[in-house]
């Protein structure tokens, strides 16, 4: 496949009919001008024969309805838990999302359940422009408080080199490993082994991904560097 | 020289004090991702002015009251290090740096697209380390590199070059003395490729021939500068592509 990687940078044009564009799509990483279309993060560009790719290197992480994230705890409410999720905007969790029954605040109080600084798995439920995100912990059994593992923070444009293509990669990084590894599209991964020592492994394996995204052959490279590293633990 | 009195800021052979051509900037050095805390950073230096750009952000904005609903809002503070001048400078931040806190505001402005963060804030810092004239168009440069180095979408770079007339003679990026001696001084900052002039200031007297000149004379060295802009992001991701 004749493909060419270029690097593209804000104010670079983006031409051709058959633009496509990753991560955060069209309305965040690009701009229209006339009928020309820019890039406005700095981003490669593949050209390949019937389309051209502009995947973004950097960008912010905006929240959207279906997105799993890791959050941390930043403040407990009366009925609610305000949460960083890595993004512009604080996520909302509400107590009856968490508790899954009625909340009374004059009764019970939040901070028996999770305080400042807990980390939580969930989904973005709702966000637009004019509200803060709702997190939701309907829908795996994965969502909830981690209460074991550890969390590591990574580029959120680099989650889907993390993810891989129909998930390639995660999956090879759990089968090698054996640990629970759950991705949040917010940069956020949480590692969930039973030895200590291969979370840390698995850490500088993802580090290795974060660093070397965007060159090609990389599964095979890490699944190297991961059964060396394994072998001599 | 006698102390106090005016140098020749052009030599006989044309040359300026410090030996460069007329058309000639300093030697620039521009590096980016310098601080491991921001969200985005970048080190800039035109001859012996050196300037830290750190962008925070977007993030949920400190005090509400001053959230904007349909875009972000852009804080800019322009800051002058107590060392970075030859006397000690007040580290309070006088009446000149909140003035050009502002002017460079308004210079990245139109280029950041805070329509697409609305309800927040990007925090821009940038810190005068070392001042030797054309402190504002550095911290122009340093900003924009910062910005792009953060990830948050730009419509282009913004470059800034100071032009200045000393002894009757236009000459492009003037530094501390030719500021102090000279006729005039004109910063001018541009988003080259949009061909949009973003910042323009003018101390003293032009004629209408000569700023005509002068921003030619602006548009040439500021395109070299966005190339050498472009030049330090892309060896920042070559290194992504290669292997």
């Amino acid at each position: 496949m004749a493909e060419e990687k270029i690097i593209v940078l804000p104010g670079d044009k983006l031409d051709g009919p058959n633009l496509e564009v990753r991560g955060l799509g069209r309305n965040y990483a690009t701009y229209k001008l006339g009928d020309e279309v820019y890039a406005a993060l700095p981003g490669v560009l593949e050209v390949t024969e019937e389309k051209k790719i502009y995947i973004p290197l950097e960008n912010v992480y905006i929240p959207k309805p279906g997105d799993i994230v890791i959050g941390i705890v930043v403040n407990v409410g009366l009925s609610y838990w305000t949460i960083d999720i890595n993004a512009p905007y604080n996520a909302v969790l509400t107590a009856q999302e968490f508790l899954n029954r009625p909340f009374n605040p004059a009764s019970e109080s939040l901070s028996l359940y999770l305080v400042e600084g807990d980390y939580v798995i969930g989904k973005i439920s709702s966000f637009d422009r004019f509200r803060s995100p709702f997190i939701t912990l309907k829908g795996s059994e994965k969502f909830g408080k981690i209460v074991k593992g550890k969390v590591i923070e990574i580029k959120p444009s680099r989650i889907p080199r993390v993810i891989g293509k129909k998930r390639s990669m995660i999956n090879m990084l759990m089968e090698e490993s054996g640990c629970d590894i759950t991705v949040g599209v917010n940069g956020r991964i949480h590692i969930n082994c039973d030895n200590p020592h291969i979370e840390d492994i698995v850490t500088l394996a993802i580090k290795k991904i974060e660093a070397e995204a965007h060159t090609s052959g990389l599964t095979d490279r890490v699944r190297t560097f991961l059964k060396d590293k394994l072998s001599n633990s | 020289m006698k102390y106090g009195e005016k140098p020749q800021l052009i030599k006989e052979d044309g040359t300026r004090l410090d030996g460069r051509r007329p058309e000639e900037p300093r030697p620039i050095h521009m590096e980016v991702g310098v601080l491991e805390n921001a969200d985005g950073s970048a080190l800039v230096s035109f001859g012996k002015t050196r300037v830290l750009a750190a962008v925070y952000g977007p993030r949920e904005p400190i005090q509400k009251y001053m959230v904007l609903p349909d875009r972000a809002i852009l804080r800019v503070r322009y800051h002058m290090a107590p060392f970075s001048t030859g006397e000690r400078k007040s580290p309070a931040p006088s009446r000149r740096e909140i003035e050009l806190s502002k002017v460079i505001r308004e210079a990245l402005e139109p280029v950041v697209m805070t329509e697409l963060y609305p309800r927040t804030m990007i925090d821009l810092f940038i810190e005068v380390l070392q001042a030797d004239g054309g402190t504002r168009t550095t911290g122009v440069t340093a900003a924009s590199l910062a910005l792009a180095d953060a990830g948050i979408a730009m419509r282009d770079l913004v470059s800034g070059v100071a032009i200045g007339k000393v002894n009757g003679k236009l000459v492009v990026d003037i530094d501390e003395v030719e500021d102090m001696y000279g006729e005039a001084d004109m910063p001018v900052a541009m988003a080259t490729r949009l061909g949009k002039v973003v910042l323009l200031q003018l101390n003293g007297v032009l004629s209408k021939e000569e700023f005509v000149k002068a921003m030619d004379m602006a548009r040439k060295t500021l395109e070299a500068i966005s190339e050498m802009q472009r030049k330090t992001l892309l060896e920042k991701y070559s290194k992504v592509l290669q292997s």
